[in-house]
């Protein structure tokens, strides 16, 4: 049956911390430390984008696949931090893996969901025999204006996965979509920072998606929240993703393995499919894996995964995904991060 | 300035580490030769340069050329790779005070300039500590 083959994640070692952020904007740390449920976030350095992080992740889910590949028929990214308006991602992702020329690209779009979107695709396209191998990665260095509160979550990072029929770590047992017209967040041409609807954003938006896609999906699949060892929502800050678990009837205990958004922040296209990877890197062949992704505009893609014994032998071929969050780490003042953001507008 | 046309010739080499041997030296040449130097053996085979090393020499730039004027200062070293192939390229996310002959270090891919604000971003290898 079809399903992951390899996977694989990508954080830069530059952080922030909610206080330096806050100390510039005379805000009140501990309360949005508490109100996020976020102690710090991912920054990526001045020469990373959404294509090196891409392409780092996707090695590593190379590694763990264990293919070569120009075997891959398929390659997707999603991103919403694109480095061009025009000229594609992938071919540079698919160009530095050696799958050219013979390789279907696009990039994707969609908010935060667009990472899942592209797993989407590939997964189908393996399903459907058009392609042997399929790669979908999602990947972000996600911008909040500054002083706004999307600067204290606003992170960067990238998760990979390639799909197959053969040799898979995690079966797909099922997929689903769920989506409106809701316009919570949005950021139009030429502008440099998104704008959301403030508390718009929580009720119509991320909870009607997210447990409607949940809710939606164990239907289809005949199942039930106790039926699955661990569950990983898309992670705009620390608090929504345990509220929308209480709502559907799931515990702590199976969120928190795929839960890193308290000292990552919310990577955006990366958020869920990273929280993917942490999970995987524990799970035990057999566990049922519910995959819950949200982008703004809006939607939520599912998907029921089912771990294979696989998993053991190719865990370790590759770096952990808590071990890239927590080893290595930098810590940026506001001014540092502020130039590696292009913040700062310079003479030419 | 880079062309993208110069720009693109070196992909192979610059994105994927593209490189030749020859079977009779056991020799690996990067960036790839048409003949090998030692005994004129045309018939080299596709190879792949090894993704870890160590740095045998390095300095830090501070008056950079123009495409890497915001990058200053960083370092350059020249790294042996586990191949016995050597390059040259930059050294990131390292101290300057924790750079050293012998470091252990492995290839990342990074963007290594942007063509102004609208010309073409420019890919290619640097080299990380591998810890
Ligand atoms: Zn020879």
């Amino acid at each position: 049956m079809e399903g992951i083959v390899g996977y694989g994640a990508y954080i830069p070692r530059n952080r922030i911390k909610v206080e330096e952020i806050a100390k510039v904007w005379g805000a009140d740390a501990p309360s949005y430390k508490k109100g996020l449920m976020l102690e710090e976030k991912s920054v990526p350095s001045p020469d990373q984008d959404t294509i090196t992080m891409s392409v780092e992740a996707s090695k590593n889910a190379l590694k763990r696949a264990g293919i070569d590949p120009i075997d891959i028929g398929a390659v997707y990214i999603g991103s919403e931090s694109h480095p061009y308006a025009v000229k594609p991602s992938g071919t540079v992702l698919a160009e530095a893996l050696g799958a050219t020329p013979e390789v279907h690209t696009a990039d994707f779009e969609f908010a935060c969901k667009a990472g899942t979107e592209g797993m989407f695709v590939a997964l189908n396209l393996v399903k459907s025999g058009a392609v042997k191998y399929g790669l979908g990665v999602g990947a972000d260095t996600s911008q909040g204006a500054p002083g706004d509160a999307l600067e204290y979550s606003a992170a960067a990072g990238a998760a990979a996965f390639v799909f197959g029929k053969k040799n898979v770590v995690a079966e797909v047992l099922d997929t689903y979509a769920y989506m409106t017209d809701t316009p919570d967040f949005w950021r139009r041409e030429y502008e440099y920072y998104p704008q959301h609807g403030g508390r718009f954003t929580g009720e119509p938006a991320y909870f009607k998606h997210v447990t409607g896609a949940a809710r939606g999906l164990m239907k289809k699949a005949g199942m039930k929240p106790q039926d699955f060892s661990y569950v990983i929502f898309h992670q705009p800050n620390g608090k929504f993703p345990f509220k929308a678990g209480r709502k559907l009837g799931f515990s702590k205990p199976q969120i928190e393995p795929g839960w890193l958004v308290n000292k990552l922040g919310n990577t955006y296209s990366g958020s869920s499919p990273l929280g993917l990877t942490s999970t995987l890197d524990i799970a035990k062949p057999g566990d049922h894996i519910l995959l819950i992704s949200y982008g703004s505009g809006a939607g939520s893609d599912g998907f029921i995964l089912k771990v294979t014994s696989r998993i053991e032998d190719v865990r370790n071929l590759a770096p952990l995904t808590r071990d890239i969050l927590d080893q290595n780490k930098n810590y940026l003042e506001y001014g540092e991060y502020a130039k590696f953001r292009e913040k700062i507008r310079k003479a030419d | 300035m880079t062309t993208p046309s110069r720009y693109w010739r070196e992909i192979p080499q610059r994105y994927r580490g593209e490189a030749n041997s020859c079977e009779k030296c056991k020799k690996k040449f990067f960036p790839p030769r048409l003949i090998c130097p030692k005994c004129g053996n045309r018939d080299l085979a596709k190879a792949k340069i090894a993704d870890k090393g160590k740095v045998l020499s390095f300095t830090i730039i501070r008056v950079p050329p123009s495409p890497f004027k915001d990058q200053a200062p960083y370092a350059v070293g020249i790294v042996e790779l586990k191949d016995g192939v050597k390059i040259m390229g930059q050294i990131v996310e390292c101290d300057f005070k924790d750079l050293k002959v012998g470091l252990p270090v492995k290839i990342e891919f990074r963007k290594m300039f942007k063509e102004g604000h609208s010309g073409i971003l420019c890919y290619g290898y640097k080299f990380v500590p591998d810890s």
